[in-house]
């Protein structure tokens, strides 16, 4: 089995940030297949599709989602409470590929932030770089203090941490690093490649509109570089996490 | 006894009465992680083209109220990786198999219809009501003049039984209907989407790229079932309902407007187990009421 559709128990729904909420789910039958950089898509009620949503972290039994409220489906989500079931479809995607005895440089903005702390935790000694767009928006740095030494902040206005982007300081780090994951918006994605082109290899995790979230309704297109040409591949199945070489940023 | 769920048109036999909707399901690999695929009636794959196709940009979708909006552009591989690559894995999965084509030309048309003749595939599903590409699609389905032509051209090209699916976007479907029916089309399959559009407030762009998509989901289901009862009225061949059917008793309110047999699209993101739980329902139905065959229900809507 790859994925299925199992109800989780919701057993944490915080508000840790304006509009951005902290849930912990259990099932202890599809936690456990959860990888680094993969999603789940939540049924809610009274919605016709589902809400992706990228695996922030996995324990044995214990899903940790972070979302932000964008629409009715989040609001919906948002609300929800504790001790009620939520239906959800576990695990989806390709997550981010992780090797043994390199050092990896994990950045990340805004929402895009809490899949790499899944991720951060399976490496050895990773740097991370995180940004926002102001204070009230930060989330998760104790979390990633507990993973990393060494743990850079940047916010757009300078409200908090660096004032700048994560890519002034990934430009000073570059070298210190293996490889770069990355998480975020496109206009940072794509900066964070350029920095990365000729230096180290990067992995980008995309987010896009989703119809089943499975591979079979092609909705949730890329247009990415493949060996046989230009392709649009679908960021549900073929990703979400891709080369950083591989996409097509200004489609 | 346990009722019959089984549906026979033009000669094929359907396990059950539900049919995955073209570009819901894929060529059906996805959906066979959930369950077998014999647990569902028949699969009509994903929109074909005579060439491969890269579809629109995305964003591709955009949730309303009750349903969906898509403008997905008819992305495919192209009738022969179709034919070499999928047909044959699909075919061993004890479905019936429907081939949805799709084309710019009345010869992408002719085209395809030849190869699939000449192919394990039970049905052909002439698609001319996608509204989501710029040229072909639904130009053909509009008229009573191009969906008489095509079809009883294609009909020339098709040695397999043909399905021709309607556009809800007409001024009178039962028209279109039994120009269809006149040129030679076997079963009619309706509805497909109904043109939509949604815009983002704030950044005052449509929602989808292609600034308007097709619409889909429970919405549109009231407009199905009235539809598929006007074109009942209308012609002799069976009826395949699809639009907005998401619970065992959409099912049985299609099969009672006309349809002999049903697609489901939409439902199937919400809960990809709903093919399974509408038939259970649907026999739970026919238990209680006595009912021995969907063709009891077919069409059995007592007007006023």
């Amino acid at each position: 089995m790859k994925y299925d559709t199992k109800d989780f128990k919701l057993l944490k729904n915080e508000e840790i940030a304006k509009g951005i909420f902290d849930w912990t789910v259990e099932n202890s039958e599809l936690c456990k297949l959860a990888k680094a950089g993969q999603f789940v898509n939540i049924k809610v009620p009274s919605r016709t599709l589902r809400r992706p949503i990228s695996i922030c972290d996995a324990c044995e039994n214990t899903l940790r989602l972070v979302f932000q409220v964008k629409g009715e489906g989040t609001k919906l989500m948002s609300q929800m409470p504790v001790g009620s079931y939520v239906e959800i479809l576990a695990p989806l995607g390709n997550g981010f590929k992780l090797e043994k005895g390199k050092r990896y440089c994990f950045v990340g903005g805004g929402i895009g932030v809490p899949p790499l702390l899944f991720s951060a935790k399976q490496t050895e000694n990773p740097m991370i770089i995180t940004g926002f767009r102001n204070k009230d928006l930060i989330i998760l740095q104790d979390d990633f203090k507990k993973v990393s030494d060494e743990v850079y902040l940047t916010t757009d206005d300078g409200s908090a941490g660096i004032h700048g982007f994560v890519t002034d300081v990934l430009k000073e780090h570059l070298g210190e690093v293996d490889e770069v994951c990355a998480c975020g918006p496109i206009p940072m994605l794509k900066a964070v490649a350029e920095v990365c082109k000729g230096e180290v290899n990067c992995q980008v995790s995309l987010e896009e509109r989703m119809g089943c979230g499975i591979g079979a309704c092609l909705v949730c297109a890329c247009k990415t570089k493949t060996s046989e040409g230009e392709a649009m591949t679908q960021v549900c199945r073929t990703g979400p996490v891709y080369n950083a070489e591989e996409v097509f940023y200004d489609a | 006894m346990m009722p019959d769920l089984s549906v026979n048109l033009c000669g094929v036999n359907f396990n059950n009465p539900l049919i995955a909707a073209s570009g819901t399901f894929g060529f059906g690999r996805e959906f066979c992680e959930f369950y077998p695929l014999e647990k569902i009636g028949g699969v009509s794959c994903k929109g074909i083209t005579l060439k491969e196709r890269p579809g629109n940009l995305p964003p591709r979708i955009a949730e309303t109220e009750g349903g969906i909006l898509n403008a997905v552009g008819l992305q495919n591989p192209g009738v022969d990786h179709f034919i070499k690559n999928d047909l044959d894995w699909l075919k061993a999965q004890n479905t019936v198999v429907i081939a949805n084509i799709a084309g710019n030309t009345v010869e992408d048309y002719c085209g395809m219809a030849e190869k699939l003749s000449d192919t394990a595939v039970d049905f052909i599903e002439l698609n001319i009501s996608c509204p989501n590409v710029k040229s072909g699609g639904v130009q053909f389905g509009t008229s009573c003049e191009s969906v008489g032509s095509i079809t009883s051209e294609v009909k020339k090209h098709c040695k397999k039984p043909l399905m021709v699916k309607l556009s809800p976007n007409v001024t009178d479907i039962s028209e279109i209907a039994k120009s269809a029916e006149y040129s030679g089309a076997d079963v009619i399959s309706m509805i497909n989407t109904l043109t939509g559009m949604r815009i983002d407030i704030n950044s005052k762009r449509p929602i989808i790229r292609n600034n308007t998509g097709g619409m889909s989901g429970p919405a549109v289901f009231p407009v199905a079932v009235r539809m598929v009862w006007q074109v009942y009225n209308a012609v002799k061949i069976p009826i395949v309902g699809m639009g907005g059917i998401s619970k065992w008793q959409d099912a049985v309110e299609m099969l009672m407007a006309g349809a002999s047999a049903l697609q489901i699209g939409t439902v199937l993101f919400n809960d990809p187990y709903a093919p399974v739980k509408i038939n259970e329902g649907l026999s739970r139905f026919m238990e209680e009421n006595n009912i021995n065959s969907i063709k009891e229900i077919t069409g059995s809507v007592i007007p006023w």
